[in-house]
């Protein structure tokens, strides 16, 4: 009893840091309507900047003061990246302003190496809270029973702020209606910073916080943005005192779930949420959204099938693809087989996004399901590799089957939010379940049978999947199951009206999807002999919303050109440069920025301008046509 | 005190707006009339720069505000009350007003929650009351209270009688009287003259976005062709 007491209290100062990361991401989704997947990485951050003046500033006035002016100091850098970049991408669709915002986070990531070294340091011990508090009889760490009356008092600090002042009512205000406060003559763009500062600072506090309980390391960005991601759907985006009760459910769950599941612990935190979501689709305090904008801005010009030249390029270059055996060594081989697995990932995750409307910010689960069904399978029963291609696709499947059930309730940043949690369920599933997946260990020795052995010939099987897999997504696209998903994409409403059943329509969609990339995934188990838990990890589902955005959101065979620019471009960054993530992070955030209709859709738009027609909306125009020469 | 000259405006591709006049003296009251969707509220929100795209030349104040962005067009002493109310309704009514508080002018009434509840006395008795649960009437009347919190020199009130009972109608029309006496200019947009010839001196007639009239009420009121041509019964 008094163990579970003691576990209790554990979970509560745990909730303090949470719930200040989660209300600040809430208070900006609020007013700018931007999730910011930067949270986690402004969270690191001040947990830096405050081990780094803790570290030189003397005594208890120095490590108070230490932790504050750090969050201070990352809630200025805040607003400077609010400055720069987020006013640009205000009225852009949100997978653009997610995307941008984790660029920032690769940023960070690989400047805090670069300023503070790959290791994870320890932190100060607060001064005066050394010490543990006997409290019915247990020991219980004094700085917890600090952090259990910080959480309260933050909060009540926060109500005072939104109701007793002048900016605290003006941010309400522009949470509701933001245009009829600038209407009443409030300069939105200050607000807005402002707005975005405090969210910040909030944040940065909640990691300054965690130095004398975890100290600082690399992964706690990631770690970080995902539990709030959770907490925030669980109490209601928008909602502070929803972000206070959700942290504390979370932070509770979390610490006795280590008790009741040892092996999968996360998973409890994942099925709360998802039994929330079922009852109550915006969260415990959220409040239902507007009508949903369409999540990838809708063509102007409808996408047709392929023209007679296309399918004449499409053809020629599954050709000249497959002649590369005959001249190429095995190094270009396994690159150009990995190059092929990846467009057909990057195409699945079009199908559902750019088709369907469905933003997934976790389609690496399917991928790492793909590949961890494959692997299984190979290794539990010796079973011959079609076979274990076909167990791979068939565990994305059911993998796309339940978390699609949950994912088609919701719209918009839920819906994405959504996705990613649930890709994270897959991989702390993979990652924790040691005595099946091996853990951090991942699964070794998955190799091909032997006559896809040869490099040339395991590249000739994935360039017959990938032709076969983006074929007939494109099929689908174009019949009237597709055109069912883009008129849902489109207009909800009307289309439901006339008879489309919306959740049936897009949970087929997104099995449809999920197959694809799990098949993607189970050749990849093949080409590289193992499997990983980062298959299933957030920058997997991340490189491939970049391929999307690379090849352009808008066109339907620009994925399949993004993944292998893409895919060269990282090989080639590995290999030069140790700042992969900083130039990829920058490379992200000047694509959302200045080319939002990536490589096909900006190559088509010129091509268009050049070409005879004069176009009606020179902005939008080409931007469907698929014209990459792709089948 | 308000010039505004070939003013177009567009909806996305729709060209709504067509070369739009529209001058106000100061202390004056003109009437912005028309039917359904004869552009008068799109022809506000140009004003302000609510609307996505706008040409021509708009003067306040002496001051040119064709390109300013909405809240320096507001701060300037342009007031502006939506036709859709867009009360704060998770705001008090103090809350509202709070919203739209400006710094005093000097050549402009300056007004304090005291004073627009003597304006609004309805208002007085639901200070902490939540904009979400009033009365439309309620609700007009604390849209105006709020845009006058910005004490501004003009103000354009799109159609305040819309959908008001009788008595509240007469009531408003008291307040923008008041308004008038302390030296506000307005414009007021109505689909019909019962409301407009109570309190306005001139009237400028808008139909399909293009000016069809321009004159005092007593001219308006001597041509009933055009009246049944262009105006709501
Ligand atoms: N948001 C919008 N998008 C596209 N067109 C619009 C939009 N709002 C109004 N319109 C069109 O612009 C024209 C003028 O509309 P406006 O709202 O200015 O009319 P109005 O004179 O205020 O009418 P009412 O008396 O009904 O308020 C109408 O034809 C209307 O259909
Ligand atoms: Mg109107």
């Amino acid at each position: 009893m008094d163990f579970y007491f003691s576990q209790f209290l554990t979970g509560l100062a745990g909730a303090a840091s949470l719930f200040l990361v989660a209300s600040g991401l809430s208070i900006i989704f609020g007013v700018t309507r931007i999730v910011n997947f930067a949270h986690g990485a402004f969270y690191m951050a001040g947990a830096y900047i405050a081990w780094s003046l803790t570290e030189r500033l003397e005594g208890a006035v120095g490590f108070w003061g230490g932790l504050v002016i750090a969050a201070i100091a990352v809630a200025a850098l805040g607003a400077l990246v609010e400055i720069v970049l987020l006013r640009r991408i205000y009225h852009a669709p949100e997978l653009f302003q997610l995307l941008a915002t984790f660029g920032v986070t690769l940023v960070f990531q690989d400047l805090a190496v670069m300023i503070w070294g790959p290791e994870d340091l320890v932190g100060r011990r607060a001064p005066g809270l050394r010490g543990a508090v006997d409290v019915f009889g247990q020991a219980i760490p004094a700085y917890d029973l600090f952090l259990i009356v910080l959480g309260p008092t933050v909060l009540g600090l926060l109500w005072l702020l939104f109701h007793k002042t002048r900016f605290g009512v003006l941010v309400r205000a522009a949470t509701q209606d933001r245009d009829m406060v600038a209407a009443l003559g409030v300069n939105q763009k200050w607000l807005f910073t402002a707005v975005f500062a405090l969210g910040v600072f909030l944040a940065a506090l909640g990691g300054a916080l965690q130095l004398p309980r975890g100290g600082v390391n690399h992964a706690m960005d990631l770690q970080i943005i995902v539990e709030v991601f959770v907490v925030v759907v669980v109490g209601g985006l928008g909602s502070v005192p929803g972000a206070f009760v959700a942290a504390l459910l979370v932070s509770e769950l979390n610490a006795f779930g280590i008790l009741v599941l040892p092996q999968v612990s996360l998973v409890l935190v994942f099925l709360v949420m998802a039994v929330v979501l079922v009852i109550r689709p915006f969260g415990l305090f959220g409040r239902p959204e507007g009508p949903a904008r369409a999540s990838v801005s809708a063509t102007v010009r409808p996408w047709q099938p392929l023209g007679t030249s296309g399918r004449v390029l499409a053809v020629a270059a599954i050709a000249a693809a497959a002649c590369l055996p005959l001249v190429a060594g095995n190094y270009i081989l396994a690159v150009g087989s990995e190059l092929l697995i990846f467009a057909l990932f990057a195409a699945s995750l079009q199908f559902i996004m750019s088709t369907g409307g469905l933003v997934s910010f976790g389609h690496a689960a399917y991928f790492g399901l793909g590949a961890y069904g494959a692997a299984l399978v190979t290794k539990a029963f010796g079973l011959p590799m079609l076979g274990g291609i076909a167990s791979g696709v068939a565990l994305a499947s059911i993998g796309a089957v339940v978390f699609g059930w949950f994912c088609v309730r919701l719209t918009g940043v839920y819906l994405a939010m959504l996705t990613l949690a649930f890709a994270q369920i897959a991989w702390s599933v993979a990652f924790q379940w040691t005595a099946v997946t091996g853990g951090d260990n991942g699964i070794l020795g998955v190799w091909p049978d032997g006559w896809a052995s040869r490099p040339g010939a395991f590249y000739w099987l994935c360039l017959t999947a990938a032709a076969l897999g983006i074929a007939a997504l494109r099929v689908v696209v174009f019949s009237p199951f597709g055109f069912a998903m883009r008129a849902l994409r489109d207009s909800p409403l009307r289309s439901e009206a006339i008879g489309i059943d919306r959740k049936r329509t897009q949970w087929t969609a997104f099995v449809i999807a999920g197959a694809a990339a799990g098949l993607a995934g189970a050749l990849f188990a093949y080409l590289k002999g193992s499997v990983f838990p980062d298959t299933l990890g957030i920058p997997t589902s991340v490189d491939g919303l970049v391929m999307v955005l690379l090849g352009g959101v808008e066109t339907v065979s620009g994925a399949v050109i993004g993944a292998i620019l893409f895919r060269a471009l990282t090989i080639f960054l590995m290999s030069y440069t140790d700042a992969s993530k900083l130039v990829l992070g920058l490379l992200i955030i000047v694509l959302v920025v200045a080319f939002p209709r990536g490589v096909v859709g900006t190559l088509s738009g010129l091509l268009a301008r050049l070409g005879a027609r004069p176009s009606a909306t020179p902005a939008m125009a080409g931007s469907g046509q698929a014209r990459g020469g792709t089948p | 005190m308000l010039e505004v000259g070939a003013l177009n405006g567009w909806y996305g591709p729709a060209h709504i707006l067509s070369d739009v006049d529209l001058d106000v003296g100061t202390g004056d009251v003109v009437a912005l009339l028309g039917r359904n969707g004869a552009g008068k509220s799109t022809t506000f929100k140009a004003i302000v720069g609510l609307l996505g795209k706008r040409t021509g030349h708009i003067v306040f104040d002496g001051r040119d505000v064709s390109t300013a962005s909405t809240h320096a067009i507001v701060r300037a002493g342009l007031g502006y009350v939506p036709e859709d109310r867009r009360i704060f309704t998770e705001l008090s009514v103090m809350e509202n007003l709070e919203v739209g508080r400006q710094p005093p002018r000097a050549d402009a009434p300056t007004w304090t929650p005291d004073r627009l509840f003597a304006l609004f006395p309805n208002l007085a008795e639901m200070r902490n009351r939540l904009g979400g649960r009033m009365s439309g009437g309620e609700q007009q009347m604390l849209t105006i209270a709020r845009t006058l919190m910005g004490n501004p020199r003009l103000v354009l009130l799109d159609e305040p009688s819309e959908g008001l009972a009788p008595k509240i109608v007469e009531e408003m029309a008291h307040a923008i009287l008041a308004m008038k006496r302390e030296g506000l200019s307005i414009v007021i947009s109505e689909q019909n003259l019962h409301f407009a010839r109570l309190i306005c001196d001139r009237a400028v007639i808008l139909e399909s976005g293009r000016v069809r009239f321009s004159g005092t009420i007593a001219e308006l009121e001597a041509r009933p062709e055009i009246r049944d041509a262009y105006l709501a019964l």
